[in-house]
């Protein structure tokens, strides 16, 4: 508790009112999950594979006499496509009104995650970059320059190592202070297309202000979407917001107008999405060359030696079956001992039972029911489920640390995809044979 | 000459992302991921079926399956 006391936060389990709503983007395996552990000191799963986080996951903390709401939405790459978690997370930060969103990014592999954090920047203007996996990166020998990467995108940068507590610190002062709107006065960064595209942009963008009351910033966003054509982005803003934009004959005008235009210019409809997403991942390449300094390249060499032998032909799956294989005996034989720990005191608290009923003269049916019935089938259950769940789960999260479970997938997508699945499946499967093995 | 695709790169060997053909949500998941023309992408690992190979682009390690890497055409 006294480590909780530091930092000032509590643990909040009930639902009540919050004052600020916080929003936690990022993309996969960034620690998007420990963070928010740590803040709400809830035990979400953390796992690593894609959309693990299939809903908003929602906790509450208090900071400095403020509760806060902290939203984990799914983590994605984008948030312009179609997929079932980029869809939620881009709901929730176009429509859940956050009052700031925080953007988690890795700093091992910042340039990817910038094409992240540079859509959301056109979404909203209270983003916070939350530069995760500092250690990794120094073990890494790459160095990435948090102010200048602050002075780029004109939003606050915070580096933290969520793994350890302490360092979320920071986070929280500065959280407190872009909902306290003491920053983020100033403009953001914006990505500019093409010139003819700004144009097609500024033309839609000018017929939906005047029909909506809409703010600039979102009336931008949403004039590229009308110019995208995706018709099911278009629907939920449509929802969202109550306005009309497919059959609103204006707004079809000028994008009519706008989309004629640009072909004359030889941009055409399908060439323009691949131009949006092209100048985002350009933008992302010129932010990380300026921000990220890479020192030697042995480390990654070393790796890559490790992933050559996992991955090998003729070790990758022996190497996977004695790991998985020596993860279900530590289970199997691990389990016994709480099993029958647990099997002796409920039977000791049954018998205690049983004389208490007849001691109360309890009608025999009634006492069978409860004790032999619901008392009995429930503890038995627990004693034999619950000791090889508490022993597997950790002992695979040791694997996921490591990061062996994608390389897994890696090995065994070939005989998966046989059966018309993915290899990630694998890691489903080996959570399900700890399941049966138990029984 | 004949487009290479990645599929044909050898492990180690370099190629210029010159355009991603192919179905549309494939191709915005690829796009997504930075793989726009011009990017440097590179096969280093092979699984031990042989398919998926483990590409380097961007900074980033991606298992990409033969199908699929069929549609990304380099220069």
């Amino acid at each position: 508790m006294s480590k909780k006391e530091k930092l000032s936060i509590e643990k909040k389990e009930t639902k009540r009112k919050s004052n600020y709503t916080i929003a936690l983007a990022g993309n996969p395996n960034v620690g998007k999950s420990t963070i928010f552990n740590n803040l709400t000191g809830m035990n979400q799963h953390t796992g690593n594979w894609t959309g693990k986080t299939v809903a908003n996951a929602t906790g509450y903390f208090e900071y400095r006499g403020e509760t806060y709401k902290l939203v984990d939405i799914p983590g994605t790459y984008s948030i312009m496509s179609h997929s079932e978690e980029e869809e939620i997370a881009r709901n929730y930060i176009c429509f859940g009104n956050p009052d700031a969103t925080i953007v988690v990014v890795d700093a091992t592999s910042l340039e990817r995650n910038l094409n992240l954090v540079l859509q959301i920047t056109e979404i909203t203007d209270n983003i916070i970059v939350c530069v995760n996996l500092l250690d990794e990166a120094k073990k890494k020998k790459i160095e990435v320059h948090l102010e200048e990467l602050s002075n780029i995108l004109k939003v606050p940068v915070v580096g933290v190592t969520a793994r350890k507590k302490k360092t979320l610190n920071n986070l929280l002062k500065v959280m407190r202070s872009v909902c306290e709107g003491k920053e983020g006065i100033n403009p953001i960064y914006q990505i500019h297309y093409d010139e003819k595209i700004e144009k097609a942009i500024e033309q839609i963008q000018e017929s939906i202000m005047e029909q909506y009351k809409i703010e600039e910033k979102l009336a931008r966003w949403i004039s590229i979407k009308v110019l995208d054509g995706e018709k099911r982005i278009l629907k939920e803003i449509e929802k969202q917001l109550n306005i009309q934009l497919i059959n609103h004959s204006k707004i079809d005008n000028a994008r009519r107008e706008a989309l004629e235009t640009l072909g004359e210019k030889g941009i055409y409809q399908e060439e323009f999405k691949e131009r949006i997403v092209s100048t985002i991942v350009k933008d992302a390449e010129k932010i990380g060359k300026k921000v990220c300094q890479f020192g030697n390249k042995d480390y990654a060499n070393r790796d890559r030696k490790i992933d050559k032998i996992l991955t090998s032909k003729k070790y990758g799956i022996p190497i996977m079956i004695v790991f998985l294989l020596l993860i279900f005996w530590i289970t199997i034989v691990g389990a016994n001992y709480p099993s029958q720990f647990l099997f002796s005191v409920f039977g000791n608290i049954q018998e205690k039972l049983i004389e208490f009923a007849t001691y109360i003269h309890c009608p025999e049916w009634l006492s069978n029911m409860l004790i032999l019935g619901v008392y009995q089938t429930l503890t038995w259950v627990i004693s034999v489920m619950l000791p090889p769940m508490a022993i597997f789960f950790p002992l695979f999260t040791i694997l996921e640390d490591l990061g062996y479970l994608p390389r897994i997938a890696f090995n065994m997508d070939g005989f998966f995809k046989k059966a018309c699945c993915s290899g990630k499946q694998m890691i489903t499967m080996c959570m399900g044979v700890t399941k049966w093995e138990i029984f | 000459m004949k487009e290479k695709t990645v599929n044909e790169l050898n492990l180690g060997e370099l190629g210029v992302v010159n355009k991603i053909i192919g179905e549309e949500t494939i191709k915005r998941r690829l796009l997504d991921l930075g793989l726009i023309e011009g990017t440097n992408i590179k096969p280093v690992l092979t699984s031990p079926s042989g398919d998926p190979r483990a590409f380097e682009f961007r900074g980033s390690l991606i298992a990409i399956r033969k199908e699929d890497a069929e549609n990304i055409k380099v220069k």
